[in-house]
């Protein structure tokens, strides 16, 4: 394990069956990874170690790995769905760029996982899904458990089939549904080893379960003869623990960027008495944002779930001109098919909120693998001259906050606003320190009422933005469409000196967005070497500067949440240092457009492969461009 | 408050209309213009939202609220408008190549979910903006720019298509048919769910006369039948010489003046069955002329149904009256919280 803080020496008490209770450990973090077949339940068993974690005080980071097959053949390669949880008593950044501990329920995820697993790492496994076909499955030649090729870890077979089957043969279930509850065994162990409670799930199954208590009671029933089996067996000779991070004060709930995302459009709903309209087609990784909403009704929130993405965005945009706080969300591929529709919300100059939650692509990609290649699709992926504000936000909790801000600008500047998430964010999750209501912006706006001074395009001194008239406002009555219009009037128009005028006023106004940014908050030296990022980049680029200037290096490091218009204070930060990294899960992306308008030579750090950037990586990158100096 | 009798001069804008001199889009326009007024309801309360097209022109010309879309996607602006503003007349302008075309996917989705909007659909069985390409009602073999050796599709029927995709009322008129349109006009006007009217439109310049088997002087009463609920189906220069009877699945007309038929034998019309099959018989009737099978005008469906939008709002605010008092706070502290206290002083 890493850096254990403290070691505790083995108490004299026994346990019931007179062997003396394992040692005890106090370690600082830990990263656990759970791996099995799509159908045992991985992603369910690692959402619960992490809220009992959370529950408990420790700052936690989560990585779900999924495929995007619902259910690929049992045992094969494909089908292995794997989740990692990082806990730790300290400010974390990252989900842990390598497990400590593998829980591999067949051979098709210990092969997909245990060539992460750090040496002499902790490799629990099911035994007895060992066996001739599902070696043949998993394209093993021998079997792993025998072969030798595990010799560098510290592996646990478990018979957790024989054993769950064997703690609910009073319950008169078939195996395939005791089977099911294998693994709440497997959790059961895991939070034996690190000395978590298991009220929280119990608790969670009894509710989740209340119409049918035999599930309920066969999940207890499993967890907890989890738990016994360690304690009893001395399975494990240290168990760990891991204590409360010392996060800052205030009321905490583990959050995943989704639902953090859903609560930030409800918020900014609220602070601005606009009512919520989700137009929305299900994608992934983005149908959760509907999923939640559509439990929002009691807030007013209207979710529509349209024949298609164009219709779900064509619906946001008329409930914007009837008055409402109006929001697709999507992912890349339903991000291309709203490029036309955007781009009418674009000359219409409504607001409008458009979540591309990004995954791998192009085309289909990877659906369940994330990635940020989106970036310049956001900025440029519409015919014309058309520029639209870009936030981005940069941590699962961070989705709040960057949703009401998306919110905040498409309302006071009247524009189209591109909310760029991604799959990491989507599903990872992390504590979430809430926000008081009292300090969010206040959002409201006022329509525009009196006939006497009103023009559909007479723009507004400081932001350039039109008013906002909506249907049912007597005097107002008007028509605006995607067709070129006169400035002032918005009566259609092909005059060559408006059409370029209204172009550049559009520009101008995005560009007006930066007036209200907070200054860049460069953290590190000032001097030397600069690590710019955006987006789901920023647990590892913070854990690798730290390291870094741990280790002597003069990094600092800047996160845009803000890419169009970019912050005004940008060119200066950059021009004060001699280097510039920018790590990207694209090839380059921001990159290209930093090099562009700055002309600064920004070093591309690319990564393309599903994956978060590991710590590691950004890293050694840092140190081999200060050792190129 | 008073409240002014509103007139067809207070629904016309002040562009300059810029349709082909001899369009049919003037009449229907007009039609239009003439029926407003008579609903009672203010100016400001009409949206007329269109979709891309010599069709979708419309919304300029009307000094109400309106919206020019995107190609084909006018049901889709229309549906999230009157979800949240349920309260306006929203009415969609299209034509047959964004309605049918491009737009067949979301027109047949707005039939489907029965959203409060009023579809006019210009019909003239052609592209007329994008200067004469065949349409999807463009018959086979016709020739234009794109289809020089004469179209190799068959087209759709948009009445049955709307009858297919559930549509609760589904009416065709003709653009130079004023008194006609004007009372169908004002039937989906008073429909509380989706009201599709197909309305035959001339294009002088791309597909002159192609409903002259309808609007011809003998045409008009010799090619054509006036559905009305509740009537036989009779036709003809003076009314009722001939009439229609089933035969199998279709009609057939019979002689009503020579006597061995009497309006008994003929269909009375009905538009309220659940069952859409008299009307989708009466979509399939295609006549070319006085010679042969009418044309069928009128309203050949209308069922009472719950608005898409009714049903939206009665979720949302019976959600609102079961839970409505968890304030914002309340939601961000809900689920599994925990409480990290300030360190000692």
């Amino acid at each position: 394990m890493t850096s254990p803080a403290a070691t505790d020496s083995p108490s004299e008490k026994a346990n019931v069956a007179g062997r003396p209770l394992a040692a005890t450990e106090k370690v600082s973090d830990v990263v656990v990874r759970f791996a099995g077949d799509s159908g045992d339940g991985m992603q369910l068993t690692g959402t619960q170690f992490t809220n009992t974690s959370a529950l408990m005080g420790n700052d936690l980071s989560t990585l779900p790995d999924f495929p995007a097959e619902i259910r690929a053949p049992a045992g094969t390669l494909p089908g292995v769905s794997a989740f990692q949880v990082r806990i730790a008593d300290y400010d974390i950044h990252t989900p842990g760029d390598l497990p400590d501990v593998l829980v591999a329920m067949n051979p098709a995820a210990l092969k997909t996982n245990i060539g992460e697993l750090k040496p002499n790492g902790v490799v629990i496994v099911n035994v007895n899904e060992f066996k001739d076909r599902n070696f043949v499955k998993a394209r093993y030649a021998s079997n792993p458990l025998e072969d030798g090729s595990l010799a560098g870890y510290r592996v646990f077979p478990v018979e957790l089939t024989r054993l769950t089957r064997e703690a609910l043969k009073e319950l008169g279930l078939d195996n395939r549904s005791q089977d099911r509850s294998k693994n709440f065994f497997a959790l059961g162990m895991v939070y034996w080893l690190f000395s978590r409670p298991l009220d929280s799930t119990i608790e969670w199954l009894e509710v989740k379960f209340k119409r049918k208590p035999e599930i309920a009671e066969a999940n207890v029933r499993a967890l907890k003869a989890g738990w016994n089996y360690c304690d009893i067996t001395g399975l494990f000779q240290v168990r760990y623990e891991v204590e409360p991070a010392p996060l800052a004060p205030g009321t905490y709930r583990n959050v995943n960027g989704n639902s953090a995302l859903a609560l930030g459009l409800v918020a900014a709903s609220r602070r601005s008495g606009l009512p919520l309209f989700l137009g929305s087609y299900p994608i992934t990784p983005a149908s959760t944002v509907l999923h939640e909403l559509a439990r929002y009704k009691h807030f007013g929130v209207t979710t529509f779930q349209a024949e298609d993405e164009i219709a779900a965005v064509c619906a946001a945009i008329g409930a914007a001109f009837g008055g409402a706080l109006a929001v697709t969300a999507t992912s890349g591929p339903g991000f291309a098919l709203k490029s036309e529709a955007m781009n009418l919300a674009v000359m219409v100059e409504l607001p409008l909120v458009v979540c591309n939650v990004q995954r791998a692509g192009p085309s289909t990609g990877m659906p369940t693998k994330t990635e940020q290649a989106d970036l310049l699709q956001a900025m440029f992926g519409r015919n014309g001259e058309s520029s639209v504000p870009i936030v981005a936000p940069s941590s699962p909790a961070d989705c709040f906050d960057a949703a009401v801000e998306a919110c905040r600008i498409a309302v006071r500047h009247m524009v189209p606003v591109v909310l760029l998430s991604d799959g990491y964010l989507a599903n990872g999750a992390e504590p979430w320190r809430l926000p008081a209501v009292e300090d969010l912006p206040d959002l409201r706006v006022e329509f525009a009422s009196d006939p006497a001074t009103f023009q559909p395009y007479r723009r507004d001194e400081e932001t350039l933005a039109r008013p906002w008239a909506i249907p049912g406002t007597p005097g107002l009555e008007h028509r605006i469409g995607g067709l070129s219009k006169a400035d002032v009037t918005g009566e259609v128009s092909y005059d060559p000196l408006n059409h370029e005028k209204m172009i550049r006023l559009r520009a101008a106004k995005v560009e007006r967005v930066a007036d209200s940014l907070p200054p860049l908050e460069v953290v590190g030296d000032g001097e030397g070497l600069l690590v710019v990022g955006w987006g789901s980049t920023l647990g590892a680029i913070t854990g690798a500067v730290n390291q870094a200037r741990r280790d002597g290096y003069r990094v600092s490091r800047v996160h845009l949440r803000h890419l169009n218009p970019l912050p005004k204070d940008l060119g200066d930060v950059l021009a004060r240092f001699d280097q510039v990294l920018l790590p990207e899960l694209n090839s380059g992306q921001l990159a290209l457009l930093l090099r562009g308008r700055y002309l600064k030579d920004v070093k591309s750090l690319s990564k393309i492969q599903g994956r978060p950037f590991t710590r590691g990586e950004i890293y050694a990158k840092i140190v081999e461009l200060a050792a190129a100096r | 408050m008073t409240e002014a009798t509103l007139t067809a001069k207070d629904f016309q804008s002040d562009q300059e209309v810029r349709w082909c001199p001899g369009c049919g889009d003037y009449a229907i326009l007009k039609s239009v213009q003439s029926v407003f007024p008579e609903l009672g309801i203010p100016r400001e309360n009409f949206v007329v939202v269109s979709g891309i097209g010599c069709s979708s022109r419309f919304p300029y010309y009307m000094s109400t609220f309106g919206f020019h879309s995107i190609h084909g996607r006018a049901p889709g602006f229309a549906t999230g408008l009157k979800v949240t503003r349920p309260d306006l007349d929203v009415w969609v302008v299209t034509g047959d190549g964004d309605g049918l075309s491009i737009g067949g996917n979301h027109l047949i989705h707005a039939l489907r979910r029965n959203v409060g909007i009023k579809i006019l659909l210009f019909n003239n069985r052609i592209y007329g903006l994008t200067k004469g390409q065949y349409s999807p009602t463009s018959e086979v073999g016709k020739r234009t720019s794109s289809t020089p050796l004469g179209s190799v599709d068959n087209p759709f029927n948009p009445l049955a298509l709307a009858l297919g995709a559930g549509a609760t009322f589904v009416a065709r008129s003709v653009d130079i048919f004023q008194a006609h349109l004007k009372d169908v006009l004002r039937r989906a006007a008073a429909h509380k769910g989706t009201a599709f009217v197909e309305i035959y439109q001339n294009c002088n310049i791309f597909n002159d006369q192609a409903f002259s088997y309808v609007t011809d002087k003998t045409s008009r009463t010799d090619g054509v039948v006036y559905l009305e609920h509740g009537r036989p189906l009779a036709f003809g220069s003076k009314g009722s010489e001939k009439g229609l009877r089933q035969n199998g699945f279709g009609f057939e007309v019979v002689d009503l003046a020579a006597g061995s038929y009497t309006e008994e034998d003929c269909v009375v019309w009905d538009e309220t069955p659940a069952n859409p099959a008299l009307a989708f018989m009466m979509a399939q009737m295609a006549g070319t002329g006085p010679a042969d099978l009418p044309t069928p005008v009128g309203v050949l469906r209308c069922v009472e149904v719950p608005s898409f939008e009714s049903g939206v709002i009665a979720q949302i605010q019976g959600e609102v009256g079961r839970r409505g008092a968890q304030t914002l706070h309340d939601l961000l502290h809900s689920g599994d919280t925990w409480t990290v206290e300030p360190p000692p002083a």
